[in-house]
């Protein structure tokens, strides 16, 4: 591997002459308090990974008590515990927020070479806000945990004898911080544009942050009136999915997916826009197609909304339905697929530096075409009602949300790492982090597809011994993959202080976010840049592109 | 062909009559699957090597950019997608049809599903826990609805599923050509035990199914055996006279008692019944109740009100569920167990290992489990 930063004839950032935003002031009031977009983005990193780490530590748990038929350390009220709150803990708190709040909120302004998001304090709000939920949430864990499944499915849900509403409200909380970010972006994106900055040559980046949040502020509150109406239910006893008073209880679940399905995208788009950044950089070569990344972007966010009915194949839903839905879940598929063929093209006549980035750039691609296509197999009516509630689904969406989301969110962690924090990490440690978080997420996740084949149910505490052996194959694959995030993100923490000085523009890259010192001054430029340039046009040298920039 | 790929999928055996062309589907799509993962990530390999950038390569590239994909190759690919995905759909979409539109003729069997057990009634008046008996080479509907949250019905070798409501009827049919046994798994989360609602279809000849049918036929209340083998039970007759504590054996092992409860004083999800009567029991509010008739009868009709130390308020109520006189049973069986001494604790047995506490008569699910007959537990021939 080549050193990512030969020492050729300086280039000079246009970040003017002011401290980096990491120096600026000290003290801790002056992170608590602050109202930079990059030192609350450094905030929520912090909340985020250790979220992970509870997250991943719940489901080390899990995979040990798979490890055999029966009991293996836990009784069956813990395991169903521990499965609702790992995916609670996953979804809400680490997988949703993950790239938004962290790198969204760092470089979406950098990109559009603005100073800071539209509204700075409400930025800082929705951390607080996204720390009350978490608090709440696992407060609500400690305090007893609930057993429904991430999907509070009715009637069980209104039944349950656990105690469901301090999770419930802790979600609720999160989704308003959601919200907030979600509008953040989108008026930032619009109004916050430096000159030349147009629809036509808006970072990819910032693209799928875009699309992001308008399904951020489109699909949370129905999750919110979802939350609230099971919290009446189990908690007064209001009844509207309970059918022993009348309710309908497969009425929630339409509700249930009217949000969860497009949260799928909230999680896999902004891997999406990390990939669409990363490939272009290390390529030195401009994507093979702009607008078809753009049009699909678009297209997953909006046709991402009328695919909820294919959880419900064997709910109860009439024939007619779940013929649309199947459709229309092909539908969204295509649109991903396009991306991947233009990410793939892109390579095609590059000129590729092959760093620890485009290596999770190549997990991802495999993983992610291989999640995607069992997506659509089982958006295949027939075949879901043998998949359908087996392991075959959880490793399905494991493959999008672990092998997609995770894989993307560590390399934007890598790549973005120089920008960040001025450092690089080292190469080869990186490198080896990568290969092993890939092995262990195949051992992990590919038995468990052929679990599902042999018709393994999901949420199974104990289950019949002829698929034990694979069980224990996954969870050693999980234990694998938990060292290898370890060894991942331990790189980086050691880069942060042990690593080599990074030059501002160590990747070459022609990313706006690039033409700023690493790190970044706490106002981003020195003055407005001019961007009316595209930021993947390779046809310019790096001198060509800052004079550009720099010229009023 | 088929049998290699059956055998590659891991899939179970194909037991029904939609079963192979489903599969055949299956190995399509998951064959296109992994050869387009494959394929795209070999091509990219081959790209990120054959475009390296070379040590004699410039930091910049030529000025003239290398030319971007057209609109057209997009749409070009995208719509040979659309077509192939298509044509998935059309051939999936028409076996969802066959697999949820029942033929005519049907023979109805009506399937009740409860926290945490499957009961089957046939027209003729014959029912049955745990298995369900149809005849080979007929199809069969049933007609299935849940008493208290959502179920589903899942048998891997059929293909087939179908959630089962409250408050609502769900149908699902299938025909199963030859006689032989087939597990029947709940695959919707349902609460605690959710992973231990297993049955068996049992597939019998429609002659043995004729002699299984009148051999239950009549009065379901007649002990007739909670199971049986079905080459037996023709020869089993009424019940013979059987002492309290042992039909309440029974009716617990019927109701799902001994799902949660043991009888030799191991720890399990519930309170074991070993040694319980007439001691003061510890409740979870730091009070005493003595473990009377009074408290057990309590406990089974209205179970949250006296919680016990150390034990999660999982229990559902059986009001309504037991009969008076079952009632009674269950507490003349746990009064018949104040002698029992628990093992001391940390003892694990290796039987609990498996599914089934150890110890126990449960209600049979698979083969080689102890099965009640009306004289106690029976142990099959081997």
């Amino acid at each position: 591997m080549t050193n990512p930063a030969p020492e050729t004839a300086p280039v000079l950032p246009i970040a003017g002459d002011q401290p980096d935003y990491l120096h600026w002031t000290s003290g801790v009031s002056s992170w608590l308090f602050t109202r930079d977009h990059k030192r609350i983005a450094i905030m929520f990193y912090v909340a985020v990974i250790s979220m992970l780490g509870l997250g991943g530590f719940f489901a080390l748990a899990l995979r040990t008590e798979l490890l055999t038929p029966g009991r293996t350390i836990m009784d069956a009220t813990t395991y169903n515990r521990l499965f609702t709150l790992h995916g609670v803990t996953m979804v809400w708190l680490f997988l949703i927020p993950s790239i938004p709040t962290v790198f969204g909120n760092f470089l979406v302004p950098i990109q559009i070479g603005a100073r800071d998001l539209a509204f700075p304090r409400l930025n800082l709000a929705s951390f607080y806000i996204y720390l009350l939920g978490a608090l709440v949430t696992i407060g609500g864990m400690v305090a007893g945990g609930t057993d429904t499944g991430w999907t509070f499915y009715t009637p069980y849900s209104d039944q349950t004898p656990t105690r469901l509403v301090p999770v419930l409200v802790g979600i609720f909380i999160l989704g308003i911080s959601s919200i907030l970010t979600g509008l953040n972006f989108i008026v930032t994106i619009h109004r916050l544009r430096a000159p030349g900055i147009t629809w036509r040559n808006l970072p990819l980046f910032t693209w799928s942050i875009y699309a992001t949040s308008l399904i951020l502020v489109l699909a949370t509150p129905v999750l919110g009136m979802a939350l609230g109406l099971i919290g009446l239910d189990h908690g007064l006893g209001l009844g509207l999915f309970d059918p022993a008073v009348g309710g309908d209880p497969v009425l929630f679940q339409h509700i249930f997916w009217f949000y969860s399905h497009p949260a799928v995208y909230i999680m896999i788009l902004p891997a999406m826009g990390v990939i669409s950044e990363i490939v272009p950089t290390f390529s030195h070569r401009r994507p093979a197609s702009y607008m078809a990344i753009v049009v699909s972007t678009i297209a997953i966010a909006f046709v991402g909304f009328l695919t909820w009915g294919h959880h419900m194949f064997v709910a109860g839903i009439s024939e007619l339905d779940a013929g649309f839905f199947g459709a229309l879940s092909m539908f969204v598929a295509v649109f991903s697929a396009i991306k991947v063929f233009t990410w793939v093209m892109t390579l095609r006549r590059g000129s590729i530096r092959f760093n620890t980035p485009m290596l999770y750039f190549f997990a991802f691609l495999f993983l992610f075409v291989f999640g995607g296509m069992t997506g659509v197999a089982v958006a295949t009516q027939s075949l879901d009602v043998h998949w359908h509630d087996t392991y075959f689904v959880v490793a399905h969406f494991h493959f999008i949300m672990v092998g997609g989301s995770l894989t993307g969110f560590l390399a934007a962690a890598y790549y973005w790492f120089p920008k960040m924090f001025g450092r690089m990490y080292d190469e080869r440690v990186g490198m080896v982090g990568a290969a092993a978080v890939f092995v262990g997420f195949f051992v992990t996740f590919m038995p468990q597809f052929l679990l599902g084949n042999m018709g393994m149910p999901r949420r199974y505490y104990s289950y019949p011994a002829h698929f034990q052996w694979l069980h224990v194959l996954s969870t050693a694959g999980a234990f694998i993959l938990g060292s290898a995030l370890l060894l991942a993100l331990g790189n980086l923490l050691v880069a942060l202080v042990n690593g080599k000085r990074a030059i501002a523009n160590p990747w070459h890259s022609r990313s706006f976010e690039w033409l700023t010192t690493s790190p970044p001054p706490k106002n981003n430029f020195g003055a407005t840049p001019n961007l009316s340039y595209s930021p993947y046009d390779y046809s310019l040298t790096e001198e060509q592109a800052r004079a550009q920039a720099s010229s009023r | 062909m088929n049998e290699l790929l059956r055998r590659l999928l891991f899939l179970p055996p194909q037991a029904s009559t939609i079963s192979s062309s489903v599969d055949h589907l299956h190995y399509v799509v998951i064959l296109t699957t992994i050869a387009s993962a494959i394929g795209l990530s070999l091509l990219s390999l081959y790209w990120i090597v054959r475009y390296r950038r070379r040590e004699s390569d410039d930091i910049e590239p030529p000025a003239e950019s290398a030319p971007t994909t057209s609109l057209w190759v997009e749409l070009g690919i995208a719509g040979l997608l659309f077509a192939l995905f298509f044509a998935w759909w059309i051939v999936g979409f028409g076996q969802y049809l066959r697999m949820r539109v029942a033929p005519a003729n049907t023979y109805d069997v009506y399937v009740t599903a409860k926290q945490w057990m499957w009961k089957f009634a046939y027209p003729e008046g014959a029912h049955s826990i745990a298995q369900l008996y149809v005849p080979a080479g007929r199809p069969i509907r049933l007609v299935m609805s849940s008493r208290d949250v959502i179920h589903s019905f899942y048998v891997p070798d059929f293909r087939l599923k179908q959630d089962v409501l409250p408050g609502r009827y769900t149908t699902l049919w299938f025909e199963a050509p030859t006689p032989g046994k087939h597990e029947i798994l709940c695959a919707e989360y349902c609460g605690t035990n959710h992973s231990t609602m297993r049955a068996e279809v049992v597939v019998l000849s429609p002659e043995d199914f004729g002699r299984w049918l009148a051999g239950r036929g009549g009065d379901p209340t007649t002990a007739a055996p909670p199971d049986g083998d079905p080459a037996v039970v023709t020869s089993v007759g009424p019940g013979k006279p059987m002492s309290l504590e042992r039909v309440g054996e029974q009716v617990a092992a019927q109701v799902g008692c001994l799902r949660c409860h043991t009888l030799d004083g191991t720890p399990h999800i519930g309170p074991t019944w070993a040694g319980v009567y007439g001691t003061q029991v510890p409740l979870a509010d730091g009070t005493h109740v003595l473990a009377d008739g009074e408290y057990l009868t309590e406990s089974m009709m209205d179970p949250m009100v006296h919680i016990r130390a150390g034990f999660q308020p999982v229990m559902p109520s059986y009001l309504g569920r037991l009969q008076p006189a079952e009632t009674a049973a269950i507490v003349e069986l746990i009064k018949s167990l104040r002698d029992v001494q628990a093992p001391s604790p940390g003892v694990v047995p290796p039987s609990q290992q498996g599914l089934a506490p150890p110890g126990v008569t449960v209600m049979p699910r698979m083969q080689g489990d102890v099965r009640v007959g009306p004289n106690g537990p029976e142990v099959p021939q081997p």
